[in-house]
């Protein structure tokens, strides 16, 4: 058939969802002659579209998926460099390297986005307070720029464009191939325990509030994975309330039961949104708060089900149902003992508007400046179902909360921010799209982010 | 047990390859793209931990054909299991007007084919031993009014492949036709999904290997294509005709 497919493309949130002409290219030479053959049209490069919002898409023009091109090319046993192309998933790259004793630098909350996903939105994980962000393990990125040519960029040349890329929703070329350190991991087996793979020691404690979520936090630098659960409907003195897990790599690795997804049909069948509303989501984060009886409970669990919990339930974002739902995650800097969270978490649950899956950490020192989202703070990431006018006027209040508090809200997880605010969040935006616009003048590469944030085309 | 793909840049070989290399087996890949099939090798290699390599291969080059199973016998060890997996679909209505595309895509499909199954046959027939799998089609159960380029060369390579079966059958070797209805390929992209299921190169990939093991003569995939086209067959010409499909 064609080259191009008009195809019905939405997030992961299923809001937005728009039309948009898609090719598969399974080459190179694909990959160059779709470039070439997009007839005018502005283009984007889209991977396991699992940023939630309108990041992957560009209604009406042409977008190509990069899910075919996911070759990996090299690896480095002695320092864990995995040169590989811009389709790898983290799912692929566990999958082979997790039983070799190397694990990727940095995984998000589902294993299912590529690695050029993953350098376009600067990812963050469990371990930012030790390991920072995606792009601090990668030191080199080919990237097919605005004129056609493979442009290569690491840290000492293009290095503007290296950093634009990074954290830059693919806007400034679409990623071919890069090269991302993976981490040893400190249990590795040898080759001749087949059946054994690492696993995690976790530890749960549970919070009464934010204040002692801090404290914990705090206390817990020094393991490699932190990560909280926040109930984001529980109010006045129970504000914060959740529970922290931290992990590190089991020193004894145990022979790994392969669990498989639950299937999709099962969520699909739960699928027409019924399941969740306010009501549904206050019983759970209750229910789920005290189910953590005891204060602090330690055991051993297999990477998937650590890292990756919700990839369990295949498709689990149509639970939602036909209107989908938003995510919005910010990240607000330290100081106040957490007052400034307080306050917004204190607001969104007064709402009356209930969040589900409320995800909190502590972010580390490093951050990149540019469209890269991890900077000093403490983020929170709540889901809400879409319901509409009063949601969006909501999370229209909340930007304000944020950025007057000097945080910052994350594009990845975003569908609705409106220009102002982002600016006001990201001050570095300018000096990004000057970058960008020198690698890209005729404004090839867009996405409908980037063209309601100003990112792309006249700037005003 | 070396398993060596002609035609290797396309998602169905790429899958075929992934499964025989998940069991240990040297990969030989040869494709025109040599470039592309240097980089399908490596990444067998790292994801599997076997011997994978490339080699340049062009399926109208017939007097290179031999050397290259050759070359790749020599590099990784007797080739077990053969696979012929490039087509062209060609654009069936420039093949019309263009009797260049028209010849383009007859010659890949059958004589270039034909000419790499010979090949394969003269390397295993002194071993008595081997498979050779020929990637045919559905389309080529009977003619239809659009791209009955492909339609007939692929039907012309699945009779071949029963003629080479007969004879390699008293000579040790065995020949595998595969008949793919719709899988999700280039070949396929844009078609509406949801009317007819679209069936995953993994799959295919899987029941080849199947079919390989068993000694199957002729696979469908997804089967239920064997019966769908026993429908098709079973329409008079005079009807037929008529049907633009």
């Amino acid at each position: 058939m064609g080259r191009w497919a008009e195809q019905q493309v939405a997030g992961w949130g299923r809001y937005p969802s728009t039309t948009a002409l898609v090719a598969r290219p399974e080459t190179r030479r694909d990959i160059e002659a779709a470039f070439k053959d997009r007839e005018g049209s502005p283009v984007l490069a889209q991977g396991m579209r699992r940023s939630y919002g309108d990041a992957a898409l560009l209604k009406g023009c042409r977008v190509i998926d990069f899910t075919h091109i996911n070759r990996m090319l090299s690896f480095d046993e002695h320092e864990g460099w995995l040169r590989c192309e811009a389709g790898v998933t983290i799912a692929e790259i566990v999958d082979v390297f997790l039983e070799r004793g190397w694990f990727p630098p940095v995984v998000p909350g589902t294993k299912y986005v590529t690695v050029a996903g993953a350098l376009a939105s600067d990812i963050h994980g469990k371990n930012h307070h030790v390991a920072g962000s995606w792009s601090d393990h990668v030191r080199r990125v080919e990237l097919l720029t605005a004129n056609g040519e493979v442009v290569t960029c690491d840290r000492a040349t293009n290095s503007d464009l290296f950093w634009a890329t990074a954290g830059g929703q693919g806007l400034t070329g679409m990623i071919l191939a890069m090269d991302v350190r993976l981490g040893r991991v400190r249990s590795s087996t040898t080759a001749s325990d087949a059946d054994q793979v690492p696993m995690i020691d976790v530890e749960t404690i549970r919070v009464p509030d934010l204040a002692t979520f801090l404290q914990v936090s705090a206390a817990s630098h020094q393991r490699e994975y932190t990560v909280g659960w926040v109930d984001g409907t529980a109010r006045g003195r129970g504000t914060g309330r959740g529970v922290l897990m931290r992990g590190d790599w089991s020193a004894a690795p145990r022979r790994a039961v392969r669990r498989r997804a639950a299937r999709a049909s099962m969520a699909r069948y739960l699928g027409s949104g019924w399941l969740i509303n306010s009501a549904t989501i206050k019983s759970f984060n209750t229910f789920y708060y005290r189910r953590h009886i005891r204060r602090a409970t330690a055991r051993t669990v297999d990477a998937d089900r650590f890292f990756f919990p919700l990839d369990a339930v295949q498709g689990w974002n149509v639970l939602y149902g036909k209107r989908g739902f938003l995510q919005y995650q910010f990240v607000v800097p330290p100081g106040g003992g957490g007052d400034r969270v307080a306050a917004i978490l204190e607001a969104i649950a007064s709402s009356g508007i209930a969040a589900s899956l409320g995800v909190i950490k502590e972010f580390g020192e490093r951050a990149h400046g540019g469209l890269s989202f991890p900077a000093p703070g403490i983020t929170v990431a709540l889901d809400f179902p879409n319901t509409g006018t009063r949601l969006l006027d909501l999370l229209d209040r909340l930007d304000d909360a944020v950025a007057s508090a000097g945080g910052r809200v994350y594009l990845a997880k975003d569908a609705r921010l409106g220009r102002e605010s982002f600016r006001r969040m990201y001050p570095d935006w300018s000096r990004w799209k000057e970058v960008r616009d020198a690698a890209d003048p005729d404004q090839v590469f867009q996405s409908d982010l980037g063209r309601r944030l100003g990112l792309v085309g006249d700037a005003s | 047990m070396t398993v060596l793909i002609l035609g290797a840049t396309s998602p169905i070989a790429r899958a075929i390859a992934r499964e025989y290399a998940m069991r240990g087996n040297p990969i030989a890949l040869a494709a025109r793209d040599v470039a592309e099939v240097a980089r399908h090798a490596s990444d067998i290699t790292i994801r599997y931990g076997v011997k994978a390599r490339g080699y340049a291969f062009d399926a109208l080059e017939y007097d290179r054909h031999r050397e290259t199973v050759a070359e790749a016998a020599r590099d990784l060890g007797p080739i077990e299991v053969g696979v012929i997996a490039f087509g062209d679909l060609g654009d069936w209505q420039r093949s019309v007007t263009d009797p260049t595309a028209a010849r383009a895509v007859l010659e890949t499909n059958f004589v270039g084919a034909a000419s790499t199954a010979e090949a394969l046959a003269q390397h295993m027939a002194p071993r008595r031993s081997g498979t050779i799998v020929g990637l045919s089609s559905v389309a080529g159960e009977r003619g239809r009014y659009s791209n009955y380029f492909y339609g007939s060369s692929k039907g012309a390579f699945s009779l071949y492949l029963q003629g080479l079966r007969a004879r390699l059958y008293h000579e040790g070797v065995h020949v595998l036709t595969v008949k793919p209805g719709l899988i999700d390929t280039p070949m396929t992209w844009g078609l509406r999904r949801g009317r007819i299921p679209i069936a995953s190169p993994e799959s295919l990939a899987r029941a080849i290997t199947r079919g390989v093991e068993r000694r199957r003569d002729v696979i469908y995939h997804p089967w239920f294509w064997k019966w769908v086209m026993g429908l098709l067959r079973a329409v008079p010409e005079s009807r037929w005709k008529r049907i633009k499909i």
